[in-house]
């Protein structure tokens, strides 16, 4: 890696003063460091979150869960909060990367990252989740923009996510065969406003809502009503992995499976 | 099995608490007083020439110390260990292969300039700021693209980027055979091409001694005499008595540390320039574009038969890609390795195989576990499968029908080898058993009641290990010997050092070797120390790839064990004032025969280092002997290997759902051990056949270039693999221990075993490694719809 600066945050609002330029917010760091090792990033600064322990926990709230930031998978893959409120949560938090990564990666870090094979986008996305930050809060739907692109701004910390509980709800993923990331991972949620579909992994843009889905699991909420409803393949990645067109059809089996599994 | 410490006891492995605890010493623990450090700069590029190298930036960064390109490094090129010759007679086209590019780069990873730093991040920084200016050029990256007219030509020596057009065996006798054939089954196919991944990367570390002028070169190598042979003799120009290789703990190689490197003589000439220490360590993504990578055959293979499924002639045309440069080995790989193992197990009675070794502007391809054998299993096991479903037959049935019978032994094949030994239907019929065959059928109908397409795969193969009788493979090309050295030194209180020239990279020898001195001698594993790796220490060896070291390594120690018994028979006999040839040594102990007069090994082996009794006119005093050893033959381990596979239709997701795994090894040192090696070699190779393929794109780069792209198995993608030894071995009839090797064994035997039992479950003729999801799924729903119809 290349020689930077690294500074320990004290508060969100010291992160948040010195996050500003060449600088670079450090959370669990299970993306950052590797990237920074292979020398693919030279951040000026590193402001670590690590010591921020307003920043991590996890607490029931309106029948939903707010979670901090700095709160690792293995904390939201364990916690009895979440089991009780979002087994579906739980789950996919306990079905990211290995258990080393389990340990350091934080919801946070794994948001603000918006990587486009990550699993939270999608239970972020599905569930109609808010992201707080230490300036405002934001609509999970307004938060993802695109390939590792979020409606943060510079200087912008996030503190917590807050999920709604779902009346049902189940996340499918099928991995990548060598990264284990999600080569489609679908997540479905049965809210109060109806039915959300996230997909991540598969678009081209990062994670998308499948409207298609939604509708159909509208007027019936079973895998079956799925069946007639067509996956276009534009826009889906295409790579030595996978194409579109089964990317596409993994799309489907996986909602699926998500809808007849939902709890 | 047999208590104790000896021969067949399943020893638990005394190297593990060393490596399991992090105690081990690789080459990277060690560090050097006034080490510096080296990157190596790589092209980028498929293929370009160097149009300019600007160091001016580089030398003023901080901490830079040396940057020496092609232009500095003038010395001998990295030499091709074998020979081998066109169809016509003439010789291959060996192009040189330079330690640092000279004028032009043939593949990304191809090394352009070395820079060294005081630390390691000053020389990246260094290395980063190093300029250079290249004319990129047209590349010829796959087998198929290299081999058309007008491709671009990675050497302009090679016309056709061919390397070499090698032929075996009688092309009149196999095309009169087929011209009478009642059916012939064929098979194009793919053998696809892997990265090999140990788990610790290489590294290096030359060390110039300024008082004696001596080089040390640490590195991670399967065989350090062999690499101070090469770069002894062929690149440096340093006398074996000025060089010193130490190949320390080595995490690994799978074959891809066999080979002399140009990084080892890059650090070991610059060290003699800057006059300190240099370290260079792969980083793992270096790894993936420098290690020298395996297999990458594309085939087409007939067999004839005749009405009965007997075969009667087999027909192989291979191209083979050879990368860019000829490492080490890679020359016999698909030749001498590959086309002598195409009779399999069977009495085909002719053989023909046409091989063309391709240059492309890739990575160079050598030896990896297996070497040659696996690409020849996994064609004639496909095509016997393709033979079973032409003529009708069950597959075990057909195979079964032409086995070459225990009573045929010694066996000359088509293809140049004789086997000396084997028993084929007693692991078929194993393998068969464990897997309860019979009950296929239905365990077929309750997966489909599931919705799941369930498949059987049959796999019998043969190798050829031990490597190898000098005279045989010198006669084949080969520019070395193959034969073993081991050391045996018994100290005054009857202790006992072993020197061998095999080298343990993860086999455990410091185990099943202990176990074979245990055995001879009587003496405790605690005595018995077994010294590896360093050409300080032992006096010679080959090393350690193809399945070879209990086959020879072993077959030296015992000879070397017999030496000092014969000895100490001498000395006991004096000291009991018996006759030699009345003495014998069992359990430890040297005993007038029929008497209880006795001495322990201990005390002969003191009175050797005290001799005050002794027969001093007569012999030396002192215990240690050598002894080298030639092996007369290959050995041939053979097997059966079966794999039952459950098909998820919607996703084309397939799981391993049993895989058993029948091996015949002759005789066993340690039984455990040895199946802890299948259950490796067969992870590898159902790896192969699942996960792992290196894709490169049309202008050479390589998209599989890291973890995140490069598909390596994982243990949950398997079942715990169902292994045991077969019921009826054939002990090697030309070696002392009667073993014959099981390195490389279930990497060989397995892929074919699990794309028989894929192709079975789909209902399709063949599908290329390795078969992933969206193959089967694509295959799976063709499969529907043929059901349809």
């Amino acid at each position: 890696m290349y020689s930077f600066e690294y500074q320990k945050a004290g508060s969100v609002a010291d992160a948040a003063k010195a996050a500003t330029g060449e600088a670079k917010l450090v959370a669990g760091g299970m993306t950052l460091i590797p990237t920074l090792k292979l020398r693919l990033a030279q951040p000026s600064k590193l402001v670590d979150l690590g010591g921020l322990k307003d920043l991590v926990g996890i607490k029931a709230e309106g029948g939903g869960v707010t979670i901090g930031a700095m709160t690792t998978h293995a904390a939201v893959a364990s916690s009895a909060e979440v089991k009780k409120a979002i087994p579906a949560l739980a789950a996919l938090a306990a079905g990211i990367g290995d258990p080393a990564v389990r340990n350091r990666g934080t919801i946070g870090g794994s948001v603000a990252n918006n990587d486009p094979a990550a699993d939270y986008p999608a239970a972020c996305v599905a569930l109609g989740a808010t992201i707080v930050t230490s300036k405002r809060k934001i609509t999970a739907d307004d938060f993802f923009k695109g390939l590792f692109e979020t409606a943060l701004e510079e200087g912008e910390v996030i503190t917590a996510i807050s999920f709604p509980a779902p009346e049902k709800a189940a996340y499918m993923k099928f991995r990548n065969p060598a990264s284990r990331y999600a080569l489609v991972g679908v997540f479905v949620a049965k809210t109060k406003g109806g039915v959300r579909v996230a997909v991540t992994g598969a678009g081209e843009g990062g994670v998308f809502r499948k409207k298609s889905f939604e509708e159909a699991l509208g007027k019936s909420f079973a895998g079956s009503a799925l069946d007639g409803v067509k996956v276009d393949a534009k826009g889906l990645n295409s790579d030595i992995h996978a194409s579109a067109d089964y990317r596409a059809h993994l799309i489907k089996v996986m909602a699926k499976r998500a809808v007849d599994a939902a709890k | 099995m047999p208590e104790g410490t000896g021969i067949g006891a399943s020893v638990r492995r005394r190297e593990d608490a060393r490596f399991l605890t992090g105690s081990g010493t690789y080459t990277d623990d060690i560090n050097r007083p006034g080490q510096t450090y080296a990157v190596m700069v790589r092209s980028p590029h498929a293929h370009a020439k160097i149009k300019k190298i600007d160091k001016s930036k580089a030398s003023a960064m901080p901490g830079f110390v040396a940057c020496f390109t092609g232009d500095d490094m003038k010395v001998g090129g990295l030499p091709c260990g074998w020979l081998v010759k066109n169809q016509d007679g003439t010789p291959m086209v060996e192009p040189p292969h330079p330690v640092l590019a000279q004028e032009y780069v043939r593949h990304v990873g191809d090394i352009v300039a070395v820079v060294i730093g005081e630390t390691k991040q000053q020389a990246r920084d260094a290395a980063d700021a190093l300029v250079v200016d290249y004319g990129v050029m047209p590349a010829a990256v796959s087998l198929k693209e290299a081999v058309k007219p007008g491709a671009p030509q990675v050497w302009e020596q090679a016309k056709g980027n061919i390397c070499y057009d090698w032929g075996l065996g009688d092309k009149a006798a196999v095309d009169a055979a087929f011209a009478k054939a009642a059916k012939v089954a064929k098979l194009d196919l793919v053998n696809n091409r892997l990265i090999p991944n140990a788990m610790e990367p290489r590294a290096a570390i030359g060390e110039f001694d300024r008082a004696t002028g001596d080089y040390t070169l640490y590195t991670t190598s399967q065989n350090p005499h062999v690499i101070r042979l090469l770069m002894g003799a062929f690149v440096l120009s340093i006398p074996e008595s000025k060089l010193r290789i130490v190949a320390p703990d080595v995490g690994g190689g799978f074959g891809s540390k066999i080979f002399h490197y140009a990084e080892e003589a890059i650090v070991t000439w610059a060290t003699g320039q800057i006059k300190k220490p240099i370290k260079w360590t792969a980083e793992r993504s270096e790894s993936f574009m420098s290690d020298a990578h395996g297999r990458d055959h594309v085939s087409h293979a007939e067999m004839a038969m005749d009405k009965d499924g007997k075969f009667l002639a087999l027909r192989v045309e291979t191209l083979a890609n050879m990368g860019a440069y000829l490492s080490t080995f890679s020359t016999c790989v698909p030749t001498y390795l590959y086309a002598t193992l195409l009779a399999g197990v069977y009495t085909t009675p002719a053989i023909f195989c046409n091989v063309k070794a391709v240059f492309t502007n890739t990575v160079p391809v050598d030896a990896y576990r297996g070497a040659g054998r696996p690409e020849a299993t996994f064609m004639l096991e496909r095509l016997v499968d393709v033979c079973a479903k032409e003529m009708k037959m069950d597959p075990a049935e057909i195979r079964r029908k032409n086995f070459i019978q225990p009573s045929q032994f010694p066996y000359q094949t088509p293809v140049a080898l004789q086997y000396d030994t084997g028993n084929y239907d007693a692991t078929l019929d194993m393998a068969l058993k464990m897997i309860d065959y019979k009950g296929f059928p239905a365990r077929k109908e309750a997966a489909a009641k599931k919705g799941k397409l369930r498949g059987i795969g049959i796999s019998c193969y043969i190798e050829a290990c031990g490597i190898a009788p000098s005279a045989v493979v010198g006669s084949l090309g080969a520019r070395a010997g193959l034969y073993e050295c081991a050391n045996v030194r018994v100290h005054p209180t009857g202790s006992v050092s072993i020197f061998t020239g095999s080298h343990a990279h993860g086999q455990g020898h410091e185990t099943t070797f202990a176990q074979v001195v245990s055995e001879k001698l009587g003496v405790p594993l605690e005595q018995i120390d077994i010294v590896h790796g360093d050409t300080g220490k032992i006096a010679f060896g080959m090393g350690t790839y193809g399945s070879r070291s209990i086959a020879v390594g072993g077959a030296a120690l015992v000879k070397a064990l017999d030496k000092v018994i014969a000895k100490g028979k001498k000395i006991a006999a004096h000291l009991m004032e018996a006759s030699e040839k009345d003495v014998e040594f069992k359990d430890g102990k040297f005993q007038v025969a029929g008497t209880d007069k006795a001495k322990t090994f201990g005390e002969v082996a003191l009175t050797a280092y005290v001799p005050h009794n002794y027969p001093i006119t007569e012999l030396e005093p002192g215990l240690e002997e050598q002894a080298f050893y030639d092996p007369l033959n290959f050995t041939y381990p053979s097997g059966c290997y079966i794999a039952e596979v459950e098909i998820d239709k919607d996703t084309g997701t397939i799981e391993v759902a049993r895989f058993v795994a029948s091996d015949d090894f002759g005789k066993i040192i340690n039984p455990m051990i040895v199946e802890g090696q299948v259950h490796g070699g067969i992870a590898q190779g159902l790896g192969q056949a699942m996960l792992e393929t290196c894709v490169y794109d049309k202008d050479g780069q390589l998209l599989t270039g890291s973890y995140n792209d490069y598909a390596m198995p994982r243990a949950d993608d398997f079942p715990s693999f169902e292994v045991q030894h077969s019921d009826k071995p054939t002990p090697c009839t030309h070696n002392p221990l009667g073993v014959k090797g099981c390195g490389e064994a279930g990497a060989i035997g397995s892929p074919p075993a699990l794309i028989n039992a894929i192709c079975n479950a789909l209902g399709v003729g063949h599908m290329d490694m390795p078969a992933t999801n969206e193959k089967i799924w694509r295959a799976a729903n063709a499969h529907a719809a043929r059901a349809a119809e």
